[in-house]
């Protein structure tokens, strides 16, 4: 059974529409994607499977029940990390932690949720005195201690040195060779890259695309430039067959050879691009 | 797989009470604002007016140390869960509670604890200063103490529910204790508890009658200060009676609007 499963989903705010009609379906155990520009409708989307906002209309089942009504022992079974949270900045880690422990009926560990969130040197600090970094691994903490099946992370690296990004990769991998299904928002697509199994693009509250990081929009058999320069100046060609584009400059006089496969963001400005 | 029980809402209720009691006593501004406050105005005015009015025999320092309760009541009820409420709103709280299995019941029995406990050592710190610098004697006869609890008990339920719906009000946690100082300030001026009812226009008091402060005002006079002061009060007499009726009916309007306007977030409109 998938652990997501969403059909013709629309959500209107009086005139604008957010979320245009979207299908998408999440397997149990998956990382899964949703990528966009801001306004695109992906947090809207996200907070209606979440349980914080109704549907106008469509079918949307999270864990076999409806999001829309789902009760305590549903909301016991989801974590959600937000994007922005503030909280709690009088309180110790730990404090908040196990606070939040005491909520759900199975917890993980507090101890062992402070220290795969990389905090358990600041157990004892107030959250007040956290760095931006930190203080989105207590969010991850409170989003995991009720030990969840699904996953919700929105934008959960927004703000991270390059360095807190990678640690927070790792996390995000352990919790999904533990089975966690996840479902995480973003605008890196680096992350998307590195996480995601699967990634759907959203533009203008519709799903312009969807497909694994190698195959997105057609990535895999999109074409190559291979780009050089020789006495009459330089050269662009746009290719199918990159490897037999080179060969055939082999002995010639040129500099400045170059192969450009495109990158999953230069598919994704595509794809935006061409819904705005 | 989820099989064991939910917490209940009255275990989670308390642990949320002793989450926002180590928050508000550990947020040195709060604590300052919402709890000393009183006690300092209390300082202020009890030094300076120290003689008794004409024709009364309590000192106005007195009269103000039985007053000031009712402000303390307001700051520990009121501005404490409205302003709290619309913080929590604002930095993310109640939207992270509720995509918990947390209950809005346990939520507010969290909030319930907070103010119990705030307003219960309010009022002990503000007799302290009364007794200690301003000679006010706590009273020996039971029927005066059973009077000051259930006083408290219609004060605090009433301040808190308004606040609840208060907090509805105001637009974000910064712009809330601007907001809702506004109604303490003019009710306590207006209420006789920064100036004494007494000399208060006629129908600056009426407007005054309508609402709580006059009225909590009123009664912790009543509890504190002696029968022959009864001569100072509007109607020349303590009026309990028409205390707990005015206190009750602002706490039921005070349910009605909590249930009326409380969101669990700012953009639950949609």
């Amino acid at each position: 059974m998938n652990a997501i499963e969403v059909r013709g989903l629309r959500k209107d705010y009086g005139a604008n529409t957010a979320v245009a009609g979207i299908d998408l379906h999440v397997a149990q155990g998956e990382v899964f994607a949703l990528l966009g520009p801001n306004g695109a409708g992906k947090t809207t989307t996200v907070e209606i499977l979440e349980g914080h906002r109704h549907r106008t209309s469509g079918e949307a089942t999270v864990l076999g029940e409806d999001p829309g009504k789902a009760g305590r022992h549903w909301r016991s079974r989801i974590g959600i990390v937000l994007q922005t949270a503030t909280d709690s900045a009088e309180l110790t880690v730990a404090e908040t932690v196990k606070h939040y422990a005491g909520y759900y009926p199975n917890p993980r560990s507090v101890t062992d949720v402070i220290d795969v969130c990389g905090l358990t040197e600041k157990a004892g600090a107030r959250i007040r005195s956290l760095s931006g970094g930190q203080r989105r691994r207590v969010d991850v903490a409170l989003g995991i201690v009720g030990n969840p099946e699904l996953l919700f992370l929105d934008e959960p690296t927004t703000g991270f040195d390059p360095q807190a990004r990678r640690q927070f990769w790792d996390l995000v991998r352990t919790l999904a060779a533990d089975g966690t299904t996840i479902v995480l928002t973003t605008h890196y697509l680096d992350e998307a890259e590195a996480l995601a199994g699967r990634l759907a693009v959203i533009a203008d509250g519709r799903i312009v695309a969807e497909g694994t990081p190698a195959t997105l929009g057609g990535r895999e058999t999109a074409q190559a430039t291979v780009t050089w320069t020789d006495d009459t100046g330089p050269h662009e060609l746009r290719t199918d067959d990159p490897v037999a584009a080179v060969a055939a400059l082999a002995g010639q006089n040129i500099g400045g050879l170059r192969v450009h496969q495109p990158t999953l963001e230069d598919v994704y400005l595509d794809l935006i691009g061409a819904a705005a | 797989m989820s099989t064991g029980a939910l917490p209940g809402t009255a275990s989670v209720g308390l642990s949320r009470g002793q989450a926002e009691l180590r928050m508000f006593f550990r947020a040195k501004e709060a604590v300052i604002f919402t709890f000393a406050f009183p006690a300092f105005l209390l300082v202020l005015l009890g030094s300076i007016f120290t003689k008794a009015d004409p024709g009364l025999t309590v000192p106005m320092s007195q009269v103000f140390a039985a007053s000031m309760i009712a402000y303390g009541i307001l700051s520990t009820a009121f501005l404490t869960t409205g302003v709290g409420i619309a913080i929590d709103r604002e930095d993310g709280t109640l939207k992270r509670l509720r995509g918990t299995p947390v209950t809005a019941g346990a939520y507010f029995v969290g909030k319930i604890v907070l103010v119990a406990v705030a307003t219960l050592a309010e009022v002990v710190l503000l007799l302290a200063v009364g007794v200690l610098l301003f000679d006010l004697s706590l009273p020996t006869d039971p029927a005066r103490w059973l009077t000051l609890a259930w006083l408290l008990v219609l004060s605090v339920l009433s301040c808190t529910l308004l606040g609840i719906a208060a907090s509805s009000v105001a637009k974000s946690g910064k712009s809330a204790p601007a907001v809702l100082n506004l109604p303490v300030i003019a009710l306590q001026f207006i209420s006789g508890i920064f100036v004494h009812i007494s000399v208060l226009p006629g129908p600056m008091v009426t407007v005054a009658s309508f609402f709580p402060v006059k009225w909590m005002g009123q009664g912790f006079r009543s509890v504190f200060l002696p029968d022959s002061m009864m001569v100072g009060e509007v109607a020349g007499s303590w009026e309990h009676g028409m205390t707990a009726l005015v206190l009750g009916a602002w706490c039921v309007i005070g349910l009605v609007l909590c249930l009326l306007t409380f969101r669990w977030s700012e953009r639950q409109a949609g």
